[in-house]
């Protein structure tokens, strides 16, 4: 599934993390609207600067892990006291105990995996989704900063350009993605 | 990366590398044929797959009557492996998870290749208790579904149920953990690729941009999957004593079988890591990431967990005595004196002894008794299971049942099925997909790699205060 987002993308791209956030930081001065930054890893300190909020994936991992123990504990519990109960080993029906072990598993079960399916469909990731790229060298050892241009002029794109090599940019492209 | 940098502790990623030289060393791999050495190996795995596989049809065509298994040992090499490769199965998801929270940066340069193992071991694992039914096609049994028998549910206060719970949750969440580091990877390759390759890779990566949102969501999914997996790996292997610790079988039923079981699998885990680590890194030269610190690192944890594991032996063996319970005493005097002597004696040599050697610095760091070492603690720990199960149900309560157990031909055959299996899926993914985490090397390389820390870029520089921060060291 090829996704086309119809834009015209301006970027440059940067040797070092440090650079890239220096880079950031003077484009932010210049009140300059960043689309979006890609590295091959993550650059610590760089969350700020680009203004992201702190992901809530964890309150979601909760929500799941919490959802995972109710149904566990849940559903033992009716099945051994409700729908067929049974005596083993002359315990009572409801033996809260031996239903630690799997209600704790199920929960980090369910933690993870919706927490990691989340991931994907936040991110728009996904198997044969085909998310438009900038550059090949940006998984390998290249720094990106991307301004959207699609409705800018031509001195806009020029003065953004300017702005990229000031910045210590070592390459500035255009891009239709 | 503006981490702190230390200049005493040595260097995890050696050679000067810049980042580009890092993709191009672990990923070229991948975009090579393989050499001969590969080749050869991939033959022998595919060879013992070959004769596992016979018998395996041997299993499931007659039955487990091909087994030697009898009326008084029910449980024999089958459960041995079993618990042997779960216990392998630890280092992966300990070193990923445990050691994320730790912030150890040496995890960076093992950790994907032993998830990998951590998952091929657990698919080993798997095998056995499958087989073991009898009747594997009934395996879908043990889940809770709704039946048309009542519905008749699975016993949810039995530890084998709360092992199918385990082992299948310890699978899936090391594999999502495992897939989820490999997506930025394959994206790596996806852009050196061309043709077919890179339409193969370009379905793996999931269409990873590397956009700043998504690896920050990527890092806290990473960290929150590493807190959930720790008390997950150490449950694991807990619930897998729980198998023997809650029988009444005198010599199973012992209250330090948990905390002893996972220092024992952590030791038998990281024992693998070290022999496929040495191997790997020589086939795919990889000598710079995965150094002679990261050798040492892991084991000072063999050495930690090995002792543990010798004090929980003698532990038992004193409480044995302590309780004053003669068949207690007679299961523990049976061990070691009994029929079966000389496994208990592999036993304590492997397990106890061999692992003391690492206190001494020079062959903690020496490649060839490393990997000596490695494989014995794997056999020792073999032998470990094997005392517990086999000499513990051979002498029973009643003397006229007692019993003597060697393996068929068959039982052998699924041990080494599952030694070809582990094998070949490892070797294939040597070949797919990056051994090491590249883009977390990268994330490291500036707080440890031998251009920017270490004693010798101290000496270099005359900058010899601690702590030094990288930028000033630009």
């Amino acid at each position: 599934m090829k996704r086309v987002l119809n834009k015209k993308v301006l970027f440059g791209l940067y040797d070092d993390e440090e650079v890239l956030k220096d880079a950031v930081k003077e484009i932010n001065k210049e009140d300059a609207d960043i689309m979006d930054v890609y590295s091959p890893f993550p650059v610590h300190g760089l969350d700020p600067l680009l203004g992201l909020s702190e992901s809530r994936l964890h309150i979601a991992g909760f929500l799941y892990g919490m959802t995972g123990t109710t149904l566990a504990f849940g559903f033992m519990t009716w099945v051994f006291t409700a729908n067929w109960p049974i005596i083993f080993g002359g315990k009572p029906y409801f033996s809260v105990p031996t239903f630690i072990p799997i209600t704790f598993e199920f929960t980090v079960l369910m933690a993870c995996v919706g927490m990691v399916v989340t991931f994907y469909l936040v991110c728009g990731l996904g198997f044969g989704v085909e998310n438009p790229y900038l550059h090949d060298r940006i998984t390998d050892d290249k720094f990106c900063i991307a301004f959207d241009v699609t409705n800018s002029s031509a001195e806009e794109v020029d003065a953004l350009s300017v702005l990229l090599e000031r910045t210590r940019a070592e390459e500035v492209h255009t891009k239709d993605i | 990366m503006s981490s702190v940098v230390s200049n005493v502790r040595p260097p995890l990623v050696t050679g000067n590398k810049t980042y580009h030289q890092i993709t191009e060393d672990i990923c070229s791999p991948t975009e090579q044929l393989p050499g001969t050495g590969w080749v050869l190996c991939l033959l022998c795995t595919l060879g013992l797959l070959g004769f596992g596989t016979l018998a395996v049809f041997f299993t499931v065509w007659f039955g487990i009557g091909t087994w030697n298994l009898n009326r008084t040992i029910g449980w024999g090499w089958d459960i041995t492996n079993f618990v042997w490769w779960v216990g392998i199965g630890h280092a992966g998801t300990l070193i990923s998870a445990i050691l994320l929270i730790f912030r150890q940066k040496w995890r960076t340069g093992v950790n994907r290749a032993a998830e990998a193992m951590t998952i091929f071991a657990v698919i080993c694992a798997l095998f056995f208790p499958g087989i073991h039914m009898g009747r594997i096609w009934m395996a879908f049994f043990v889940f809770p579904y709704p039946n048309t028998r009542g519905p008749l549910w699975v016993n949810f206060n039995s530890p084998l149920l709360w092992d199918v719970f385990a082992i299948s949750t310890y699978f899936t969440v090391s594999l999502l953990f495992w897939y989820t580091g490999l997506v930025p990877d394959f994206a790596t390759i996806r852009d050196r690729a061309k043709g077919f390759r890179k339409r193969i890779y370009n379905f793996l990566s999931m269409g990873w941009t590397g956009s700043a949102k998504h690896w920050q969501r990527w890092e806290s999914l990473s960290l929150i999957l590493a807190g959930l997996a720790t008390p997950l790996v150490l449950s694991v292997h807990t619930i897998v004593s729980f198998d023997f610790a809650t029988s009444v079988i005198p010599g199973w039923h012992t209250t330090i079988f948990p905390p002893y079981f996972v220092a024992g699998a952590i030791f038998s885990g990281f024992a693998m890591v070290q022999t496929l680590m040495l191997i790997t890194r020589v086939i795919l030269k990889l000598e710079d990431y995965i150094t002679v610190e990261h050798i040492e690192s892991m084991n000072k944890v063999i050495v930690l967990t090995g002792s543990i594991v010798g004090v929980a032996y003698l532990t038992e063996l004193f409480v044995a005595w302590y309780s004053g319970y003669i068949y207690e005493q007679y299961a523990f005097y049976n061990r070691a004196m009994g029929p079966y002597w000389w496994s208990y004696f592999i036993m304590m040599a492997c397990n106890v002894i061999s692992p003391q050697f690492f206190w001494f610095r020079s062959i903690r760091r020496s490649v060839a008794w490393t990997f000596v070492l490695s494989i014995v603690v794997n056999i020792g720990m073999w032998f470990e299971r094997f005392v517990i199960i086999a000499t513990t149900l051979a002498k029973d309560f009643v003397p006229s049942n007692w019993s003597y157990y060697t393996p068929s031909w068959v039982e052998v055959g699924l041990y080494l099925f599952t030694f070809g299996l582990f094998g070949t899926l490892y070797l294939i993914f040597m070949r797919v997909a990056p051994v090491v985490a590249c883009a977390e090397i990268k994330s490291i390389l500036k707080s440890s790699g031998d251009q920017y820390c270490g004693p010798d870029v101290a000496e270099k520089t005359g900058e010899i205060n601690a702590g030094l921060h990288h930028d000033e060291a630009h």
